[in-house]
């Protein structure tokens, strides 16, 4: 789906952010990219996202063009919902963005909903709503133009842990039944190992790619009880380590 | 509970006993402060020209607040719409904010000539600075994460404008709204005390000036009883207005 190649990025004022930044993307992959906070994880996410551009190196779509508005679904750390908007018509934004009539729209909208376990809550404004539920509009916000690539910004991180585990495994779920593909930023170690297939490992000033792990682990929930869990934990956390402590 | 519900209105009326028994004690004349009963009974003299010069300073003050409203916003947009009209347009507001009204309204009034127009023009300029700089705090107020958001999906300007950032604005030029609303009564009030008897149909300021004139003292003060019982009442019809605009939309 996409290679980045060779990225930096230094902002104004001369943080570098990313250096020689490479990944390779393939179309229905779950990769995380862990790393401690400011290792520029949500940097490169944001390069992908089109939201920001970088001063060297490329990124390279397969599809040959940067993907239209659409194409991508952003989830951010916080739900970022429009806290005056029902969730349905929170849901309905990116299409109404696109200037979908609403008519047409509703009935994708309330598919997404139905898709985060959202069904009854349409009407619902956001401060109506817990934590993760208001993180569940966020995702079926994302899901609701079937975009091919999805970018998860620590999405979960505010959560209290059963909430967390809740989403996490209803975010696989819709993972498999969408066959989207995720790019999907964490901080943590057992995120990252229970969600992805693939997880690349950053180190911080300035921002690298370390190294790629392939997880060995079935994508589903029992996964958290498999001891082969609990030692891929115990890998990453070694080789982050390592990476880290050599710096 | 009831007790604290009721507390400001005993502490008012035992401040009102205490002020009656104290100019009644000690015979001072009324021209000079009259008491509490003498105020009451100098409104029920005449009701109808207080209230009817009341319902004239009203006019001035929501003609005022109506303009400062439409140009404060507009003025608001321009400078969100573009850096050059911000760095335009910002600190000629400030000059407006500080020039004391008292300092040009005779100004004002001898360019303008007809008294209402030129009444209205001193009480906008009093009142258009909050309206303003409210407007424009809450058209700067919107968050990055929504910004970007609409940026994904390839929101246009319009679209950005309408659906976030006027919607995310609207609290904070309510609250504007009602501090500009006392303000007009002000500027309302200043404008009127200089143009004393040129003023349109008379405001409650031309019946202070008068009755100082006549040391009828007692009308005086229920004059100003009434202007600060209309700068109240203002003051709370617009907060619940507000108030009720978030309700209804949800996120108040």
């Amino acid at each position: 789906m996409l290679t980045v190649r060779t990225v930096g990025r230094r902002f104004p004022g001369g943080v570098e952010a990313l250096r020689d930044v490479s990944l390779r993307l393939r179309a229905g992959d779950f990769v995380a990219l862990l790393g401690p906070s400011g290792c520029g994880k949500s940097t490169l996410l944001r390069l992908i996202a089109g939201l920001d551009r970088q001063d060297s190196g490329t990124l390279d779509w397969d599809a040959g063009h940067a993907p239209t508005p659409g194409e991508i679904g952003f989830v951010f750390q916080d739900a970022t919902l429009l806290p005056w908007a029902s969730a349905e018509d929170n849901v309905f934004l990116p299409l109404r963005l696109r200037n979908v009539p609403r008519a047409q729209a509703i009935p994708e909208v309330r598919a997404a909903l139905d898709r985060v376990g959202l069904s009854g809550f349409e009407a619902a404004r956001p401060r109506q709503l817990s934590g993760g539920m208001r993180m569940r509009v966020s995702i079926a916000r994302a899901l609701v133009t079937r975009p091919r690539l999805l970018l998860m910004d620590e999405p979960f991180a505010a959560l209290d842990e059963f909430t967390r585990h809740r989403l996490q495994a209803d975010l696989l779920a819709l993972w498999q039944s969408t066959g989207c593909t995720v790019l999907f930023v964490t901080h943590s170690i057992y995120e990252a190992a229970f969600l992805a297939r693939r997880i690349a490992l950053m180190t911080p000033r300035p921002g690298h790619i370390e190294r790629e792990m392939v997880s060995p682990l079935r994508p589903e929930p029992q996964t958290r009880l498999d001891p082969a869990y609990a030692a891929l934990v115990a890998k990453i956390s070694q080789v982050m380590e390592a990476s880290l402590g050599e710096q | 509970m009831i007790i604290g519900r009721l507390a400001p209105a005993l502490f008012g009326l035992l401040a009102l006993a205490a002020w009656e028994a104290a100019v009644r004690l000690t015979g001072v004349p009324v021209y000079l402060v009259p008491g509490p009963i003498a105020i009451v009974g100098a409104f029920f003299a005449d009701p109808i020209g207080l209230l009817s010069a009341l319902a004239s300073t009203l006019v001035v003050t929501f003609a005022a607040l109506t303009v400062a409203a439409l140009l404060g916003t507009t003025m608001a947009l321009a400078m969100a719409a573009s850096r050059l009209a911000q760095a335009a347009i910002q600190p000629w507001a400030v000059v407006l904010q500080v020039t004391p009204i008292v300092a040009i309204a005779p100004l004002i009034i001898v360019w303008v000539g007809d008294p209402f127009a030129s009444l209205v023009v001193c009480a906008t300029i009093v009142a258009f600075f909050p309206m303003f700089a409210n407007t424009a705090a809450g058209l700067a107020a919107t968050p990055a994460d929504l910004a970007d958001l609409f940026r994904l999906y390839g929101a246009g300007r319009w679209q950005a404008l309408w659906l976030l950032r006027l919607p995310v604005a609207l609290p904070y030029f309510l609250a504007g709204l009602r501090i500009s609303g006392g303000l007009a009564l002000v500027g309302a009030v200043v404008a009127e005390f200089v143009a004393g008897s040129g003023g349109f149909a008379s405001g409650l300021a031309y019946r202070i000036l008068e009755a100082g004139y006549r040391l009828e003292v007692p009308r005086m003060f229920a004059a100003l009883v009434l202007l600060s019982l209309a700068g109240i009442a203002i003051n709370f019809g617009l907060g619940a207005i507000g108030a009720a605009i978030m309700r209804r939309r949800g996120d108040g």
